[in-house]
């Protein structure tokens, strides 16, 4: 047992380290945030600038363009490109980490060809649109409804809190296919391209004042059958799988952030009481770190381990004091949102962190019935 | 990277707790610590782990074990010893509080400039007869002997943070214990014609239970890792951070049990408390969790100075 990266990966950290040193330098100052327009471009162009390099799609199978990359040096990766600030992930998020990984598991080869290399390259944006008003943390059941006419689906319904809808090109979207079966039983995923005519894209403010997710109003919308993935009424499984994704390397960036956030708040600390909550808050952070990597190394394995289904409980919460921690450590310094280090920012928005992405309550059920064995 | 165990630590692991379930099963460990316990510990290498060419890594599995059977007795002070051995922290001032009296040979006394050792015979004291964890008997020592220089400041260190990551890895197999005492419970206990584990307040108890074990655990072998490779970390940070996790999984476990089992939980027949003693007593051992956040935060390079005012 050691903690010590391979000599490969090493070599892999320092090229990448050169890369970014020189790469970061040539970038744009970023947009402001609620420039969306900006926002893609800037978003998309740092993600040509990682498949020049050929850094794009670590994670992905190499017959689709990924690098096929071990899970030790995705970690490397994230460690370094959040350390240096790069630019995250951005608007690629969906298509990368959701959709792409999808459409491999599940697509069609036309789908794969169509829209996989695209991804990749940043030449094409994806947006979510799973919850709905009345369908949040019970995802299944949703009742945006699609119904079959020739070769295509009539889809009308409403989304809710859709990342990166302004700016999609295509969105996940899951529809109710059979309203008769019980609820798991009727759902279909469809890529849904986002400039047919009928959706309406509203953009919703967040606690953050900026709009970082919209809702959708989908009246009619003709989607063309060969846009599902999965079978017709298979799409809770393939829901699944998407969701999956969400528990490799998620995290990894926002914890690797978060403790850029606790060295950057080290030195305005002066009261000893905040001084002990550090602490304990790096404890905590340094501990979730460890975890993952255990993670990384049973991944390797092609072990899924326990851990895997803890780190975005206990980072998302761990989130949270670290945010109340500096607020009381810039005490009316944190009136005013824009203040130098993003502190206040940085407090509004990983209040998200605890709902998105599966609530907190709802991975202590997870973990509950699934890895202790509570009965429901 | 390669931060799990390895074959030979699983077969470490599965071998020391199934010697622990054979010979120590909770009637056993509820009569306490002896000689007999420490040799059969003895002989089955426990305390010679380092001498026998094991890595701090592999002793913290052991000793994670002992946790989990709750094996009571000096056993972290004894790591490393011919004989049973007991400690204290620093010789500051009295009253001292010494554990297991009776049972040890030797006292260690452990401070920064060294380790001294004092005969236990020497030593005089006044048996508690209402020790907070019965498994752990104190003595109420005024005064100490001189002792005998033991080891120097770097002998001081290593028993410090060697203690300190098998004392956090011990209290991580109570923690893990104990989160298997409350799941079972809570699948097999029924109110309101159900199992109380149905109910999400215990549920979510436990997977929280579950939650501090396993990020614990992961902190704790870091540290034991980095103190086998001592270039691959911070050994300050890494042992400090990885105990005051530990020292809070056994307490806040111990907690979280205690509620899930209900009024059973505070009967002294139900394990539990035992379990939940053991972790205040080890919160005093080789640093308390207020202790070790505060060098856990400074180990930050700017911290604030906090002896400026405030503004
Ligand atoms: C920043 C952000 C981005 C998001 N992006 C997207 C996106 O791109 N696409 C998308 O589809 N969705 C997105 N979401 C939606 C997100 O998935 C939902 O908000 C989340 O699943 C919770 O659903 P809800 O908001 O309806 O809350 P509800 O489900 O109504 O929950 C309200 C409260 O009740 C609790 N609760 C609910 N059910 C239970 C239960 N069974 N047991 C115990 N407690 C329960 C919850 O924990 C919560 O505290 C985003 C959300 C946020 C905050």
């Amino acid at each position: 047992m050691d903690l010590r990266y391979s000599a490969a990966d090493e070599l892999f950290r320092s090229e990448l380290r050169e890369w970014l040193a020189a790469e970061l330098a040539l970038l744009p100052p970023a947009p402001h945030r609620d420039d969306w327009l900006a926002r893609r471009s800037y978003d998309t162009d740092w993600q040509r600038r990682l498949f020049g390099a050929g850094y794009a799609g670590l994670s992905w199978p190499k017959a689709y363009g990924g690098q096929e990359a071990s899970p030790g040096r995705q970690l490397v990766f994230l460690e370094e490109t959040t350390r240096a600030r790069a630019p995250y992930v951005g608007v690629n998020f969906v298509g990368l980490l959701h959709a792409g990984p999808t459409i491999i598991a599940e697509g069609t080869d036309a789908q794969k060809s169509q829209h996989l290399a695209r991804i990749l390259r940043g030449e094409e944006v994806w947006c979510q649109g799973f919850s709905e008003p009345e369908a949040g943390s019970d995802l299944a059941s949703l009742r945006t409804r699609a119904v079959r006419d020739g070769d295509h689906y009539v889809v009308t319904g409403q989304k809710m809190w859709c990342s990166f809808g302004q700016v999609g090109d295509y969105g996940e979207l899951l529809v109710r296919t059979d309203p008769d079966a019980p609820k798991h039983k009727g759902i279909t995923w469809l890529m849904l391209p986002m400039d047919l005519p009928g959706i309406e894209v509203r953009p919703l403010r967040t606690v953050s004042g900026s709009s970082e997710f919209a809702e959708l109003f989908l009246d009619e919308v003709r989607v063309p059958v060969e846009c599902r993935v999965g079978e017709e009424n298979d799409g809770w499984r393939v829901t699944n799988v998407t969701l999956s994704f969400e528990r490799g390397t998620a995290f990894v960036s926002e914890l690797v952030d978060a403790m850029r956030l606790v060295e950057d708040l080290a030195p305005l600390v002066r009261d000893p009481g905040h001084r002990r909550e550090l602490g304990h808050v790096t404890a905590e952070l340094d501990g979730i770190w460890a975890l993952t990597k255990r993670n990384v190394t049973q991944a390797e394995r092609g072990v899924t381990g326990r851990g895997t289904f803890m780190i975005k409980l206990a980072y998302s919460e761990t989130r949270q004091k670290l945010g109340e921690l500096s607020m009381r450590v810039l005490d009316r310094e944190a009136l005013v949102i824009g203040g130098p280090g993003n502190f206040v920012e940085e407090r509004l928005r990983t209040l998200a962190l605890t709902i998105a992405a599966g609530t907190s309550q709802i991975q202590r059920n997870i973990l509950g019935e699934r890895l202790l064995g509570l009965p429901r | 990277m390669n931060f799990d165990l390895s074959d030979d630590q699983v077969a470490l692991r599965d071998g020391i707790r199934a010697l622990l379930e054979g010979k120590f099963p909770m009637k056993r460990v509820r009569e306490g610590f002896n000689l007999d316990m420490w040799e059969v510990l003895a002989s089955a290498g426990v305390f010679s782990l380092r001498a026998d060419g094991f890595g701090w890594a592999d002793s913290a599995i052991v000793y994670e074990e002992l946790g989990r059977a709750l094996i009571p007795g000096p056993l972290v002070w004894s790591f490393g010893c011919a004989v049973p051995t007991g400690g204290l922290l620093r010789m500051d001032s009295g009253p001292y509080f010494v554990e297991h009296l009776d049972e040890i040979d030797e006292l260690h006394v452990l401070g920064q400039e060294g380790i001294r050792s004092i005969d236990a015979k020497q030593i005089s004291g006044k048996a508690n007869d209402w020790p907070l964890d019965p498994l752990t008997p104190v003595w109420r020592v005024e005064e100490l002997p001189a002792g005998d220089p033991f080891g120097e400041a770097d002998a001081s260190a290593e028993l410090w943070y060697g203690g300190g990551v098998i004392t956090a890895a011990y209290l991580v197999g109570m923690a893990d214990a104990l989160t298997t005492l409350a799941v079972d419970y809570a699948g097999q206990r029924k109110q309101f014609d159900r199992p109380i584990g149905s109910f999400q307040a215990i549920k979510h108890i436990c997977a929280d239970m579950a939650v501090r074990v396993e990020v614990a655990r992961a902190a704790t072998q870091a540290a034991a890792c980095i103190l086998d490779d001592p270039g691959s970390g911070n050994r300050e940070r890494s042992v400090s951070g990885a105990k005051l996790l530990a020292n809070e999984a056994g307490i806040a476990n111990g907690r979280a049990a205690t509620q899930v089992f209900g009024g059973m939980g505070f009967t002294w027949e139900v394990d539990v408390h035992l379990y939940l003693k053991r972790a205040w007593v080890l919160d005093t051992h080789f640093g308390s969790i207020d202790h070790l956040a505060d060098a856990v935060a400074s180990t930050h390079v700017d911290l604030g100075s906090s002896a400026s005012g405030n503004h």
